[in-house]
């Protein structure tokens, strides 16, 4: 183990120490964990991004709607220290499944559903990241560009990856970055959009690292995201889908989740911009009859977003009540209505040359 | 049954060539007899409530023994034994071979006689379906045993003694044993139904029953002391009716109408007596036997304005509450039973007395229909239940606040017995058919109150038992986990898992005793309160 991870398990050491400590005096067991919801989430106005408020959450054993979850944080802290110890990672996935339970009586976990927010849980307990416990998500997302990576012995240049690109691993702090030369980078939200802009080969005529989120933002690629930027001051840009839930995975690269907002330090990129589909596009480039119409889901999300603090910002606001009022979404690719070149060589390019972002 | 007695009185008088055989074929449908499974039910009542009222009367706890044996199809034969005082000599034959004879007509004393019309109309259906006598057997205590082999003289409504012998014999009791057309059936309304049921509002008595296959049921005694015997009291003069008044009139000694009511009416002093008569505008000198039908109508409506002290109430004689409790629960073994004998009341200047009593859950049917037992003076209720008050007033109370599951207005479902009891001198029945009582708003009133009582009793109960489920379940929850938490801890910080394991089980022992004591303080004192506002 290095001494990174020696400190790591000491960690979840105390915690358990503390536990058995509370059991030998008589006391209810039990373990603080940070309150996870919106009433306990504060926009740090200074480093613009989303931070926990001090409202904890005690989750002991004696309390009959936490005595479960009490049992499996601790089925999952073990294992954890285990797999550390062993110097392994394991996915969520597997973890669940390693955990699962015989079946005998009850088991341990009855679906992922129930392992994935203990994790987050523990998370805050211990002052861990996930990563730091070996844990894991699924790789998600792609990257592709001037930008040569050494990952265990190999090096991969990803500029000569064809039309593939690289796929983003979930965790990228094992990930070295020999040589990176690139004007920006795009973040784009659909996978589609991003072979589009591959295929007309936008990221060698205007030397850029394409990055495809492929809908919400896994935290390997946020971490990405942070690492180029922070590493490499590179400027960023997103380019997603004009409807609230593209506007918020946007706003979860620039200022973190909700639900991850202990995490928004080392996950969040406020330098970032955004680039579209904004409503005032759809004036500009005369795309009117390619939108959507808003779902009832959709105008209830503009309406949650409205309220985040994060989204007051006059620019936002007008593009969400514009939407509100039109009662339209637009996607990125629907763009495609002008031509199959259209994004690649008109509306990025002039975007990006007029510096016409919103924060 | 009144109206019965008074055309029985003027068929006998009036028109002796008309046969008691045709008056009982008239009126079997009020009497009991209108088919064959209802007919052996009746004559296993008439000589069941008999030798009930019998011994009580002496103040032996009753032994009873029933046997019914077949003889062929829809032929059986009924014996009836108990250890009463036994009949004298000079009486039995009247009482079994002469419809009607010493019926109690203004004697007013709780009893059970109120049912159907004696025993000797059994020995007449005996006679009429099998032409067989009926056998008696009567021991007074000096040595000896009279036997009597009689019918009834349809034409004259006189014994027919054909046969008479006696031999030595120790004890008291009467036996009877007659042969009758019949039919034997089980489950509701059935004579092991009846029996049961009178076991429980008798609890002092012990029923020995053999069925027509041989089989013995035993109803034992739970009871060892006999309730006090009811007071015979004078009527009340309030609600009383213009035939009971015109025959009392008739019968009375008294020379004039005040002491007429003075000495035949319960607690009416002279002064009283006389503010009725003068609101009457009837002569006070007036002999009673010379009131025309306007002035008898006067002094019924003058009663009815007149301020009267209630009737002594010691004329009546409840089961008492543990004594029922004890009854439900040996025949039925519920898990939980409630109780309730409410202090004794008055309708239309009739004293009266509700008890109650509740049984849940353990041998009774979770699944079924719940069971309703009626009862007046300690005689089981068997047939028009829907038209009775009783049952009324268990419809029309909303049971779901008591925990019990009901649809609208009707009987609750589930594992519950509900066994009502009105104790009066005179039940009040809406026909003629002495099976349902009439809805007195001052009966029913009483009921509700009844009702209400145990129903919070019940309640109580019930939540009791849900939180304890739910304690038990939150324990087994705790418990479960136990061993998972214990080896993690030990897994990670290497310490002994046995030892953690332990000490977690003896702190959840010690928190589930916490959670107990606490809950149960203040719960079942919120209850009671929310249950009385709602009442309310």
């Amino acid at each position: 183990m290095k001494e990174k991870e020696k400190q790591d398990v000491k960690k979840i050491i105390d915690l358990a120490e503390n536990i058995v400590k509370q059991i030998y005096a008589n006391q209810n067991p039990h373990y603080e964990i940070i309150q996870r919801s919106l009433s306990n989430v504060i926009f740090d106005e200074k480093n613009k991004i989303l931070i926990f408020g001090n409202k904890k959450q005690t989750r002991s054993y004696f309390n009959i709607n936490q005595a479960k979850k009490f049992m499996q944080s601790l089925l999952i802290v073990a294992k954890s220290k285990e797999v550390i110890e062993n110097s392994k990672t394991v996915t969520i996935r597997e973890l669940y499944y390693q955990l699962k339970g015989s079946g005998k009586k009850e088991n341990n976990f009855d679906n992922q559903k129930e392992s994935d927010p203990i994790i987050v849980d523990i998370e805050t307990a211990i002052g861990l990241i996930r990563e730091e416990m070996h844990i894991k998500a699924d790789d998600k997302g792609k990257l592709i560009g001037n930008i040569v990576i050494k990952s265990e012995k190999d090096i991969i240049d990803a500029s000569k990856l064809g039309r593939i690109g690289l796929p983003i691993p979930s965790i990228v702090e094992d990930l070295e970055i020999k040589k990176i030369d690139a004007k920006y980078v795009l973040v784009i939200e659909t996978s589609g959009m991003w072979d589009r802009l591959v295929e007309e080969k936008y990221h060698q005529k205007n030397n850029c690292i394409l990055i495809a989120t492929m809908g919400q933002v896994s935290r390997g690629v946020r971490r990405m995201i942070y690492k180029l930027v922070n590493e490499y001051k590179i400027p960023v840009y997103a380019f997603t889908d004009g409807d609230p839930w593209g506007y918020y995975i946007y706003s979860v690269i620039k200022c973190g989740s909700i639900a991850l907002a202990h995490e928004s330090r080392r996950l969040a990129t406020p330098s970032i911009k955004y680039i579209g589909m904004t409503m005032t596009d759809v004036e500009k480039y005369n795309l009117k009859k390619v939108t959507e119409p808003l779902k009832e889901v959709d105008v209830k999300r503009i309406d949650e977003l409205l309220k985040y603090p994060w989204f007051k910002n006059s620019q936002w606001e007008k593009q969400l009540i514009l939407m509100k009022e039109t009662g339209r979404r637009i996607e990125q690719q629907a763009l495609a209505s002008k031509s199959l070149g259209f994004v690649a060589e008109k509306y990025l390019p002039e975007k990006i040359k007029n510096q016409d972002f919103l924060p | 049954m009144e109206k019965i007695q008074t055309r029985a009185d003027e068929l006998a008088k009036e028109h002796k060539e008309i046969s008691v055989a045709e008056f009982f074929e008239k009126n079997k449908h009020l009497l009991g007899y209108e088919n064959l499974q209802k007919s052996l039910l009746t004559c296993v009542r008439e000589a069941v409530d008999n030798a009930l009222d019998a011994c009580e009367e002496m103040n032996v706890l009753p032994d009873i023994y029933i046997e019914i044996k077949k003889i062929k199809e829809n032929r059986f034969k009924l014996i009836v034994e108990d250890n009463g005082p036994g009949i004298v000599k000079e009486h039995i034959a009247n009482i079994f071979g002469k419809l009607l004879y010493g019926s109690k007509f203004h004697k007013l004393q709780q009893s059970r006689g109120q049912q159907g019309i004696g025993i000797s109309a059994s020995v007449l259906y005996s006679q009429l379906t099998t032409g067989k006598d009926t056998k008696i057997y009567s021991k007074i205590g000096d040595g000896k045993v009279h036997i009597y082999e009689l019918h009834i003289d349809t034409k004259t409504n006189n014994p027919v003694i054909a046969k008479e012998t006696t031999i030595y014999g120790n004890g008291r009791g009467t036996r009877i044993e007659m042969e009758l057309k019949g039919k034997y059936m089980k489950g509701k309304r059935s004579v092991y139904d009846y029996l049961q049921q009178t076991a429980i509002m008798n609890p002092a008595s012990k029923i020995v029953f053999i069925d027509p296959n041989s089989k013995k049921y035993l109803f034992d005694r739970v009871v060892n002391k006999l309730a006090k015997r009811p007071k015979e009291i004078r009527p009340h003069l309030a609600g009383i009716e213009h035939g009971t008044l015109k025959k009392m009139l008739k019968l009375t000694k008294a020379r004039n109408i005040v002491s007429f009511i003075t000495t035949e009416f319960s607690r009416i002093g002279k002064t009283t007596a006389l503010e009725i008569v003068k609101k009457a505008e009837v002569d006070e000198k007036l002999s009673p036997k010379n009131l025309s039908f306007g002035e008898i109508e006067k002094i019924i409506d003058s009663v009815e304005k007149t301020k009267l002290s209630n009737p002594p109430t010691d004329c009546l004689s409840p089961v008492g509450e543990l004594q029922i409790e004890k009854g439900i629960k040996k025949e039925l073994h519920p898990e939980f039973v409630a109780t309730i004998t409410r202090k004794p009341s008055v309708y239309r200047g009739n004293p009266f007395q509700i008890e109650f009593g509740i049984g849940y859950g353990g041998d009774l049917d979770k699944e079924g229909q719940s069971i309703l037992m009626r009862f007046a003076n300690k005689v089981p209720l068997l047939y028009e239940q829907s038209s009775c008050a009783l049952t009324k007033a268990i419809m029309q109370t909303d049971w779901k606040r008591y925990g019990l599951s009901q649809t609208g207005s009707s009987i609750p479902t589930g594992p519950v017995i509900f066994a009502i009891h009105i104790v009066s001198v005179w039940v009040p029945y809406t026909s003629e058919g002495k099976e349902a009582v009439a809805s007195y708003p001052d009966i029913i009133k009483e009921v509700k109150l009844a009702l209400c009582d145990v129903g919070r009793k019940l309640l109580v109960y019930l939540s009791r038992k849900k939180r304890a489920a739910e304690l038990e379940e939150k324990k087994e929850t705790f418990k479960k986990y136990i061993s998972r938490v214990a080896t993690s801890l030990a897994e990670i910080t290497g310490k002994d898992k046995n030892e953690i394991e332990e000490k977690l089980k003896t702190e959840l022992e010690e928190r589930i005793e916490l959670i107990e004591v606490e809950t149960e303080k203040y719960e079942d004192l919120e209850i009671n309160n929310k249950i009385k506002e709602e009442e309310e």
